[in-house]
């Protein structure tokens, strides 16, 4: 079978500045797939281009057997896969409740909608105790989930994450990471940046590894988590000196 | 005690009219961060309309409503045309292609029509007073401020309650995530310009309605006026706005009725001397650390 979203030979450029040279992945209805790399590695870029924010320079994108490189990010968010950005990005002047009805503009069916934000207040009970607050009075870990919450009310096939666990507590880092596994039961399928590799790795089935815009290294999560290589990769080691 | 309620009135009536304006100018500006200064020629040009609905037999209760919807559709296809070729260019960009299509604009009304002011005739009931016991205040006031308040509390419901409202409120804080949410990018901006439209056409026919005619610069004095008005509040945020617009609309009004006959011609120069002094205290504006709207 097809993966459900598929990147070839993805390049994006910022003037002089390649960010991503020639990026090759792949992601499986019901999957958990971890891209991990230092600061810098392009991983952000990817993601953006996977969703339309920046334009690939070069290559394809496709996400249910249709090319969506080129397209509106609008329109790819219609089609089902969304992006969690990273530090968040709740609209911090609107409330718990506009943010989240914000996250279903996308969607026509009202009484669709109505089941979702149920299903979502009962994921994370802290947004409806908070509902008529101002998104930007929430503590760090709150608006990592209502960020969460609001990408779900589009009822994406596909989460797109950027560094979910960034600037948060260990423990709100484990909850975030528990609440994925349990998006995945559900029959979610969840690419996910992250620098904290160990965490990541603990979550995902696969893992692909950027270094200097350019995947390094891939494979199912247990073989990776077991390699030497990714310890250097993800820590900022460029792969020329780990072979060194 | 009298007199002061009088001229408390013409401050309300003024300043709802500054209110007005400088919520235009802050629509557009928390989203794009683009000063329109061709807001003051969206003005003009609702005048005008209302001056052709005239020679055409319009009745006014008919061509203030045409004057908006017209203006309305000018402001979105402004946007198409000369705006959006330079969206998210640098604010020196978007300030000067502004300055471009006021310039332009005030050119073709001078060309077009005339240089003279033309007369824009209302209704008799619009130049009535009324009289309130110890003071008189004219209904084109009285309108003014209600139509004002309305105006702001349809705004205010608007951005609370439509999902296409609070798209705007939240393109204002954050534009690329906006899109993530599904929505599309040119509909919140077309729909920045066409409220900001709407609100440049309403104060036109309030202003007019005090003035009975429009000239191709009728819109510039009172647009810097908003221009103020939104710095006084602090710049992008819609409430900012619609109280600088009031506090400038009550300084000029009680200066222009309390200051000595000896002090009146530097009027102008007092007003933007107290506006100075608030911003010396307050650089920010009178609301908000920065842009409430944005970051």
């Amino acid at each position: 079978m097809a993966p459900m979203l598929s990147a070839t030979d993805l390049h994006v450029r910022y003037g002089a500045i390649r960010a991503v040279r020639g990026v090759d992945l792949a992601v499986s209805e019901g999957e958990i797939v971890a891209l991990l790399g230092a600061n810098g590695a392009g991983k952000t870029s990817t993601l953006m281009a996977l969703v339309g924010l920046v334009r690939p320079a070069q290559g394809e994108v496709r996400f249910g057997g249709e090319v969506i490189s080129g397209r509106d990010t609008e329109d790819i968010v219609t089609r089902g896969m969304t992006l969690v950005p990273e530090g968040r990005h709740v609209f911090p002047s609107l409330t718990v409740a506009e943010n989240l009805r914000l996250g279903a503009a996308s969607r026509r069916d009202r009484e669709a909608v109505v089941r979702t934000r149920a299903e979502i207040l009962e994921l994370f009970p802290i947004l409806a105790e908070r509902s008529g607050q101002a998104a930007g009075t929430l503590s760090g870990g709150q608006q990592q989930q209502l960020a969460i919450g609001r990408a779900l009310m589009s009822a994406p096939r596909l989460l797109l994450l950027d560094e979910p666990s960034l600037g948060l507590a260990p423990q709100v880092v484990d909850d975030i990471f528990d609440l994925l596994v349990r998006l995945k039961q559900r029959g979610l399928t969840i690419l996910i940046v992250e620098q904290d590799a160990v965490a990541a790795l603990d979550i995902a089935d696969r893992a692909y590894v950027m270094v200097n815009g350019a995947i390094a290294m891939q494979g199912p999560a247990a073989e990776l988590r077991a390699s030497e290589q990714v310890a250097h990769a993800y820590l900022g080691a460029t792969m020329a000196e780990t072979h060194a | 005690m009298a007199y002061f309620l009088a001229q408390s009135g013409n401050a309300l009536s003024l300043g709802g009219i500054y209110a007005l304006l400088a919520l235009g100018l802050a629509v557009v500006y928390s989203i794009l961060g683009l000063i329109n200064f061709a807001h003051g020629a969206l003005m003009t040009l609702a005048g005008y309309v209302l001056v052709f609905a005239a020679v055409l037999g319009l009745p006014f209760y008919l061509s203030a409503p045409l004057a908006i919807l017209v203006v309305m559709a000018s402001a979105v296809l402004l946007e198409r045309i000369a705006f959006r070729p330079v969206r998210g260019a640098s604010g020196a960009t978007m300030l000067l292609t502004s300055f471009a299509v006021a310039v332009l604009l005030q050119l073709a009304f001078q060309l077009f029509i005339s240089t003279r002011p033309q007369v824009v005739p209302l209704p008799d009931f619009l130049t009535a007073t009324v009289d309130l016991g110890s003071f008189a205040i004219g209904v084109n006031r009285v309108i003014s401020v209600v139509v004002a308040v309305v105006v702001l509390i349809a705004l205010n419901l608007f951005l609370k309650r439509t999902v296409l409202g609070l798209a705007m409120r939240a393109a204002a804080d954050d534009f690329n995530v906006t899109r993530l949410m599904g929505i599309r990018a040119n509909r919140v901006i077309a729909t920045a310009f066409a409220l900001s439209g709407l609100l440049a056409a309403v104060a036109a026919v309030l202003w007019i309605a005090q003035r009975s005619s429009v000239d191709p610069m009728m819109g510039l004095v009172p647009v810097l006026k908003a221009f103020i008005a939104t710095t006084l509040g602090g710049l992008g945020s819609l409430l900012g706005a619609v109280l600088g617009g009031l506090l400038l609309g009550a300084i000029e009004i009680y200066l222009a009725a309390y200051l000595p006959d000896a002090a009146l011609p530097f009027h102008g120069a007092i007003t933007l001397g107290v506006v100075i002094l608030v911003l010396v205290v307050r650089p920010q504006g009178l609301v908000g650390a920065s842009r409430e709207l944005g970051k």
